[in-house]
């Protein structure tokens, strides 16, 4: 492992680190085609069906922020998983680990929270667990959400399937749930102004799949390592480049300045109410138009496009009409000094 | 925009023409490094400009052997360490504070303010405030000790390494072999310092001085007047961060780290050491300064074997050039403190420029 012998916590942000872990330490462990492909969620084929299964851990803090809570997080994290594979979301798990001293106020709270997320999509939480360790072994609440979907018919969507021409487009402004997460965590004072974007993109992704089908080439929610990590993902495994514009990319200006306070590239700041979607070029413009016309993609827009490239590469073309790559973040974003 | 732009082109080429070379312009400050990569500005300049990454980046300049002290504390149960993010990353002969976070001793602050919080939340431990930055951080840390002063707090220590600019860019400039022919001044430092403070690098060397903000276009305003200055032969101080730096600066940060520090010769990476640059507590803070209390030594560190750090911050040597640059130093593996920052030259040339292992579009 290259920054040591010891997990950092870098190898959990999303970047190099955390791909470098996954490649060297758990694929070769558990080796299997289905989870080599490494999808937002699995796809096992049961009878005629496409069954789509995914699971994701929650350890956000605080627990409460403008905008959302770790229980609508965990319910809408993992409904994104599965709905930008291409599946309709079916049932969720839900499972609990509790540190000794929790309020139950504050459980109860994000309980309900977790609740009318779910019932909002429509979506039940079947099953689920509850454990309850030391004070200290854990920080307040640490939330696992697992979840099965069947994939939609229309839905062929794939790396492989990424061809050069394709546009970029990205359902709204980015940065906004990292940049609130961490204004909170690290105390400044404009946080009010800055919300999360902590929602469900299943309308979106079902919307875009039942009427563009394999014109929809894939999506992804860029979620921990931000933009930057989804795009260099594409790139790696699909053997083109992408170009993007930075004057067409959505920012909330308060998002942008926080980001340029602290020192951080926004392009590589956490979204969870986003989807990155690849489109044939024939149909950019109508996916965009269904974008803008659910709840969560008003500011929906065209970023870039996917380009020929002998090396897997992003990159951006500045609003000075400067040019730069775009890497995938290392994982642990630290604020600057001064 | 474009009209600005075709402003700084006109004046690069005017400049070039006087000088009858390349302008070499030196940003002494990492916010400015990081601002024009991610704009990619360097790509939209013409040839005949050579932007210089100095010593502006507060982890960067910082000694290997003060790393090494604080990382002799890293280890202690007794101890807290409280630093600035960026710290916790770079390497010292012993690892680095990241790879010692999981005794839970390091806790990263934004804020100098947060250190007291620290100090009262653990009255068993003894806090060590790892007191690194130019003189925009400095003020905090001297607002601390007061307070702490003030306060009577017993268990916190300040290992203050805190820098100034202008001795470092003279010392530069005393150098025999440099290439500087003006300085892109800091924004953050100059709203404390006030943009008079370097008349005398003006006056003494005859090197324009410009002070400028952090948005693409007023960076290349900056330069634009610098060039401008250079093709006229009259160079003087100018701020084009009106918005927030004074001629004078905030009087009242100064006269706190006035009363606070003594200033004394100090240690910079690259530099060696440079006089009357770094700020240590004055007497008054005696039982608050870490190296009197803890027994910590600070002892200056030769160079990192192979590693062109030095040469970089004195602009000397762009980082590609340097032999261990993507090969044995990375992001993830930095050797020098340059790789480490996410505002250190070498680590915005690899995050911006780098293709196949070579870089692009950094105008070399």
């Amino acid at each position: 492992m290259a920054a040591g012998d010891k997990i950092l916590l870098a190898h959990g942000g999303g970047g190099r680190l955390s791909d470098e872990l996954i490649r060297s330490i758990i694929l070769p462990a558990f080796k299997n085609d289905t989870l080599c492909r490494l999808t937002d969620s699995a796809e096992i084929q049961f009878g005629k069906d496409s069954i789509c299964f995914t699971t994701d851990s929650y350890v956000v803090k605080p627990l409460f922020f403008n905008g959302g809570d770790i229980g609508r997080l965990a319910v809408c994290g993992t409904i994104n998983d599965l709905a930008v594979s291409g599946a309709e979301p079916l049932a969720l798990s839900l499972s609990l680990i509790i540190e000794e001293g929790l309020e139950l106020e504050v459980l109860k709270k994000i309980i309900g929270s977790a609740a009318a997320a779910a019932k909002e999509e429509n979506i039940p939480i079947v099953c689920g667990d509850t454990k309850v360790v030391e004070a200290n072994s854990a920080d307040k609440l640490f939330i696992n959400t697992s979840g099965i979907g069947i994939k939609m018919p229309r839905a062929k969507l794939g790396f492989e399937r990424i061809a050069v021409g394709d546009k970029i487009i990205i359902t709204g402004t980015i940065g906004d749930h990292g940049m609130t997460i961490m204004s909170h965590r690290e105390g400044m004072k404009f946080e009010s102004n800055l919300k999360s974007d902590c929602a469900s993109v299943a309308e979106i992704c079902a919307k875009v799949i039942e009427a563009l089908g394999d014109d929809i080439k894939f999506m992804r929610d860029p979620t921990r390592g931000g933009l930057a990590a989804t795009l260099n993902e594409i790139v790696n495994q699909s053997n083109c480049g992408i170009e993007i514009h930075e004057s067409s990319i959505p920012v909330n200006p308060t998002v942008k300045a926080a980001a340029d306070m602290l020192g951080f590239d926004i392009l590589d700041i956490a979204n969870e109410g986003k989807v990155v979607i690849v489109v044939s070029p024939k149909k950019t413009e109508k996916c965009l138009e269904i974008c803008q016309g659910c709840k969560t993609g008003k500011e929906a827009a065209i970023i870039g496009q996917v380009v020929q490239s002998d090396e897997p590469l992003v990159e951006l073309e500045t609003i000075i009409k400067g040019r730069r790559i775009v890497q995938m973040p290392y994982g642990r974003e630290l604020p600057r000094i001064c | 925009m474009l009209e600005r732009i075709n402003r700084a082109y006109t004046q690069i080429a005017r400049a070039q023409k006087v000088l009858g070379r390349t302008v070499n312009i030196m940003e002494v400050c990492g916010t400015h490094t990081v601002s024009i990569f991610r704009a990619g500005l360097r790509t939209t300049f013409p040839e005949g400009l050579k932007l210089l990454s100095g010593p502006g980046c507060p982890v960067c300049i910082t000694d290997q052997g003060y790393i090494d002290a604080v990382l002799s504390l890293a280890d202690r149960d007794d101890c807290l360490i409280a630093t600035y993010g960026d710290m916790i990353r770079v390497p010292g002969r012993k690892g680095s504070l990241e790879q010692k976070t999981n005794k839970g001793n390091i806790k990263i602050i934004l804020s100098a303010e947060d250190v007291l919080k620290l100090a009262k939340q653990n009255p068993a431990k003894k806090i060590l405030f790892v007191a690194v930055g130019f003189e925009t951080t400095a003020p905090a840390t001297a607002v601390l000790a007061n307070e702490a002063f003030r306060q009577g707090v017993k268990n916190l220590f300040i290992f203050s390494n805190h820098k100034l600019v202008v001795p470092a860019m003279e010392a530069l400039l005393s150098e025999k072999n440099h290439r500087i022919d003006a300085f892109l001044c800091p924004g953050h430092v100059s709203v404390i310092i006030g943009s008079d403070a370097y008349k005398p690098v003006v006056e003494r060397f005859e090197k324009p001085c410009v002070v400028a903000g952090f948005e693409p276009m007023q960076i290349i305003d900056a330069i634009s007047e610098i060039c401008r200055q250079l093709a006229d032969r009259k160079p003087e101080v100018a701020s084009l961060y009106r918005a927030a730096v004074t001629a004078a600066g905030n009087k009242t940060a100064q006269k706190i780290i006035n009363e606070t520090f003594d200033v004394s010769n100090g240690w910079w990476r690259g530099l060696g050491k440079i006089k009357k640059s770094t700020l240590k507590l004055k007497k008054k803070f005696s039982h608050l300064d870490a190296e009197k209390q803890l027994g910590i030594e600070f002892i200056p560190e030769e160079d990192l074997t192979g590693c062109c750090c030095g040469e970089v911050l004195c602009g000397l040597m762009d980082p590609p050039d340097c032999g261990l640059f993507a090969t044995n130093c990375t992001p993830e593996t930095p050797v020098g403190p340059c790789m480490v920052s996410s505002e250190g030259a070498c680590a915005a040339w690899f995050k911006y420029t780098l293709k196949k292992g070579k870089v692009d579009g950094g105008r070399r």
